[in-house]
């Protein structure tokens, strides 16, 4: 929730002196992303700054789920560079070249960068406190004792301490996306991805996971979310994207955007939504 | 009610408002607005059934009353040191060659998937040959190895050598069998294992990227577990199938449970009481390798369903109290005995 200012400032690159002197948490500069001929993304430019949550929004197949898992890695970029704290993703630059990292450098990178599915993605064959406990103890190599004390901590944050022993498929949709928010967690990560965090749920459950994304965000969590909750983008945002067809039409905060957009795209695809 | 008499007026053509009145009656009769679902009846089954018993019943004639079995024979040496070492035997190779060839098959199952074209190609390569020729060739091929190799060596490729060992004393028809049926296995365990890795969902292997995990150990602790559930019951079927498979060996003289009663009947002359004594045990030894497939598939299927999958035994009960049923009363719904 903190100075959304410098992500307006941002936005229009002109590096005014407030963005100047932190280093942005996600840099994206001419990103460029094809899945053989169909180019994706052609060319996004973006900052988003520590303690910010930038809202991605617009239609299916605009992109916005491909930019996002292009910033930790899982979709390879084209052309254009991506900076996580001011490290590149993925890649190794020498001079103009930039040079594809190992799997173990990569996932090196990814363990300082939470995501979340739309469809979870847990574990199947463990158990909610298992799925959180998994990466503390086999990535960071931590205690079983440590893994396993902040993981009843975290389960307990997103209010799933009865469920510890729980197979996801024993959980409710809802429950299972808010072990998935903990399991990420669980890696301290300095950067949250979500991937369309409530698609796949019940409207009825919509509203946990949203309490536990909007609790993040005012912890200062730098967040970047894909989705199509509008109230939440309104009430949590800092930032607002809207894509469509591989580039970023428009960018400010919510308020402005959501309340009054400039493009006739964004004007067309809120009358739908909103 | 209303649904039952909504109907019959709405048609309202006179006969089949009267059969309305009359339906109405009917049910007005069995007091409670309770209706009795009737199961489709199958009259054909009980032909059927009476066909089969009736030529089970002259099989087991047959076989009883027809002196040249010679079951006191299959009695005699059912349990005589010759056939019960050729058992262990058998069920020795068996487990030893399935121990092999899930190993290696997991290894070539992960080669074959790998991003690097040598490894997945060395793999495609490996199945091709020992899945294109009979195992049978492959058995006897090693059990020849010294004459196409008469000394084996251990050194730098084109470069000195430190052990040098003596085929012939190296390639026992016992590690010839091994050998054999092994890589053979391995060549189909590796396809097994390759099916269930990509039964896996995707999404599996993104969530475990994205926590930092790398790609062997997203493998090991997240991909092979959940494989398993897909991996385990073809795997059953290839220890069944092998166990009988290695009676093969018995073309490279090891003394397996084949062997053992083909030892037996060249001195007797009693082939078919020996070969019905040997089939006998390997019935037996597969009956109890199905009991052990369904415990462990049962197993491994934690967290995939909701509810455990039943037994064998259950669903053969479940099946024959259906069969039996009486028409479920709505009234009184026996959770168990539902409609299926």
């Amino acid at each position: 929730m903190s100075a959304p200012a410098s992500a307006l400032g941002s936005a229009t690159q002109d590096g005014s002196a407030g963005a100047a002197t932190t280093v942005p948490m996600v840099k994206a500069e001419n990103v460029h992303k094809n899945f053989g001929s169909l180019d994706v993304l052609k060319g996004i430019d973006l900052e988003v700054a520590p303690r910010e949550v930038c809202c991605l929004v617009g239609p299916s197949g605009s992109g916005k789920s491909t930019f996002l898992r292009c910033i930790n890695h899982l979709e390879k970029v084209d052309g254009g560079r991506l900076m996580v704290d001011g490290e590149l993703v993925g890649y190794r630059q020498k001079g103009d070249r930039l040079y594809e990292l190992k799997d173990r450098e990569v996932a090196a990178k990814r363990e300082e960068i939470g995501m979340v599915f739309q469809r979870f993605n847990l574990f199947p064959h463990m158990t909610a406190l298992e799925n959180v406990m998994e990466a503390p103890l086999r990535v960071k190599r931590e205690s079983k004792r440590s893994a396993r004390e902040r993981g009843v901590a975290l389960l307990e944050r997103v209010g799933l301490a009865d469920k510890r022993g729980a197979y996801p498929n024993q959980l409710s949709g809802g429950q299972q996306q808010r072990v998935a928010i903990a399991r990420a967690l669980a890696m301290k990560p300095k950067l949250m991805l979500f991937d369309e965090p409530t698609s796949a749920l019940d409207p009825e459950l919509v509203g946990e996971v949203l309490d536990v994304m909007r609790q993040l965000a005012d912890e200062g969590m730098t967040m970047i979310v894909v989705t199509h909750e509008m109230g939440f983008a309104r009430e949590v945002g800092d930032a607002l994207v809207f894509m469509d067809g591989g580039v970023v039409v428009e960018f400010g905060h919510p308020r402005d955007v959501l309340t009054n957009p400039q493009h006739k795209r964004t004007q067309a695809f809120l009358s739908k939504v909103l | 009610m209303k649904l039952q008499t909504d109907p019959a007026a709405g048609t309202g053509n006179a006969q089949r408002g009267a059969q309305g009145a009359a339906g109405r009656e009917g049910t007005g009769a069995s007091t409670s607005a309770t209706f009795t679902a009737v199961p489709v009846r199958h009259p054909w089954r009980w032909v059927a059934i009476a066909g089969v018993a009736v030529l089970a019943a002259m099989l087991v004639n047959t076989i009883l009353t027809n002196p040249r079995f010679e079951w006191s024979v299959v009695g005699e040496y059912f349990t005589s040191q010759t056939l019960l070492d050729g058992l262990r035997l058998t069920l020795i190779l068996t487990a030893v060659v399935m121990a092999a060839g899930i190993a290696l098959g997991v290894v070539l199952a992960i080669m074959r998937l790998s991003a690097n074209p040598v490894l997945s190609g060395a793999a495609g390569g490996y199945i091709w040959l020992f899945r294109g020729t009979p195992v049978l060739v492959q058995l006897i091929f090693w059990f020849n190895l010294a004459a196409l190799y008469p000394r084996l060596s251990l050194g730098i490729p084109f470069g000195p050598e430190f052990v040098v060992l003596d085929a012939n004393a190296l390639i026992t028809p016992f590690v010839a069998a091994v050998l054999g049926l092994g890589l053979n296995e391995a060549a189909y365990m590796a396809e097994i294992v390759r099916a269930g890795i990509q039964s896996v969902d995707e999404g599996q292997t993104e969530a475990s990227s994205a926590l930092g995990m790398r790609r062997m150990m997203t493998m090991r602790r997240i991909i092979l577990p959940q494989a398993m559930r897909v991996i385990i019951p073809p795997t059953g079927n290839e220890t069944i199938s092998m166990l009988k498979t290695t009676s093969l060996v018995s073309v490279i003289s090891v003394g397996d449970l084949l062997y053992s009663s083909q030892i037996i009947y060249s001195r007797t002359f009693q082939t078919i009481p020996l070969l019905i004594t040997a089939s006998i045990w390997y019935l037996l030894v597969t009956t109890v390798l199905t009991f052990v497939q369904g415990g462990i598939e049962r197993r491994y299927s934690r967290g995939s369903t909701r509810n455990a999958p039943t037994s064998l035994s259950r669903r053969l009960l479940r099946n024959l109290t259906t069969f039996h049923a009486k028409p479920p009363s709505p009234a009184t719904t026996d959770p168990k005995g539902g409609i299926r």
